[in-house]
């Protein structure tokens, strides 16, 4: 491990921040969960640091646990965002008369 | 060593990148070079496993329902604000504190003093550290009730997504629907045996 680990560590409190301040600023629903999503990266990247230091695999585990919770969590926002801004109420094509004539 | 400053910047780069874009799309294609830079980072670190997973389940899966989701909601120019508007009052407190915990979280990681690493291992081959065996026999034997509870979550989520998503329609509304659709069909029925 040629780089310290101080680095590692600044460059994901970096991220982290940047996701931070992305979910304070940005109004755009879509675009504050991509933030979320790079807090998470930044935490696994902390992760795999460690564990790349200490050559022991428990933090490859927990970046796993990790990526598992973040893809639930982007599905359950996606989720939410479809059911508040959803464009048609209807989901059945018989109901729509738009193109009826 | 050069390989983790260039990809540092690219990383922070495609970060702000992600944050600052003005249609959600591009933040998309930040996020997607973000990601992949940070596969690339893992595999520096011998994580090979977490690297493909990474893009598979990251890029493949996420961003996908990222974009999906814009595509439906037809680009994510309509139902919402951009641009910065947030925070109109408190702005200067709020980024002087996130400043000051910035601050203050990069002076401690420079002053203290890390625990020393261990003497390296190979890196690459089957068996060693990072590699999918080893990470394998990790998760199947010693970490299989993490595993289990992965697993669970996954369902939770499925289950919150079905609860969220399915209770548009009403049993009467859909019965409804059914019964005009069945009404549908029997007179294109009736129809094509006339004609």
């Amino acid at each position: 491990m040629s780089v310290p680990i101080n680095d590692y560590v600044s460059l994901a409190s970096v991220i982290f921040f940047i996701g931070v301040i992305g979910v304070i600023v940005r109004r755009n629903p879509l675009i504050m969960l991509m933030s979320v999503e790079l807090m998470f990266n930044a935490a696994n990247l902390l992760l795999i640091a460690y564990a790349r230091l200490w050559l022991h695999n428990v933090g490859h585990i927990f970046a796993f646990i990790v990526i598992t919770v973040a893809a639930a969590e982007a599905a359950i926002g996606l989720a939410i965002v479809v059911t508040t801004f959803r464009p048609e109420k209807y989901v059945d094509v018989d109901d729509i008369r738009r193109l009826h004539g | 060593m050069i390989a983790f400053w260039v990809l540092a910047a690219v990383l922070i780069a495609s970060a702000v990148w992600t944050i600052v874009a003005k249609k959600p799309v591009y933040s998309v294609v930040a996020l997607l070079l973000n990601f992949a830079t940070l596969a690339v980072l893992y595999v520096t670190l011998s994580a090979e496993f977490l690297a493909v997973i990474q893009i598979i389940v990251y890029s493949g899966a996420i961003l996908v329902l990222f974009v999906f989701v814009i595509a439906l909601l037809g680009s994510g120019v309509a139902p919402f604000p951009t641009g910065p508007n947030r925070l109109p009052k408190i702005w200067l407190p709020a980024g002087f504190f996130t400043l000051a915990a910035f601050g203050f979280l990069i002076y401690a990681v420079s002053n203290v003093k890390m625990a020393a690493a261990p003497a390296t291992g190979a890196v690459g081959n089957a068996g060693v550290f990072g590699s999918v065996a080893d990470f394998g026999k990790a998760l199947f034997t010693v970490q299989l009730l993490p595993f289990e509870a992965t697993g669970l979550v996954l369902m939770v989520a499925v289950i919150g997504v079905i609860t969220l998503g399915g209770e548009q329609m009403s049993d009467a509304e859909a019965q409804q629907s059914r019964m005009r659709a069945d009404r549908a069909v029997r007179e294109a029925i009736l129809r094509e045996g006339k004609g």
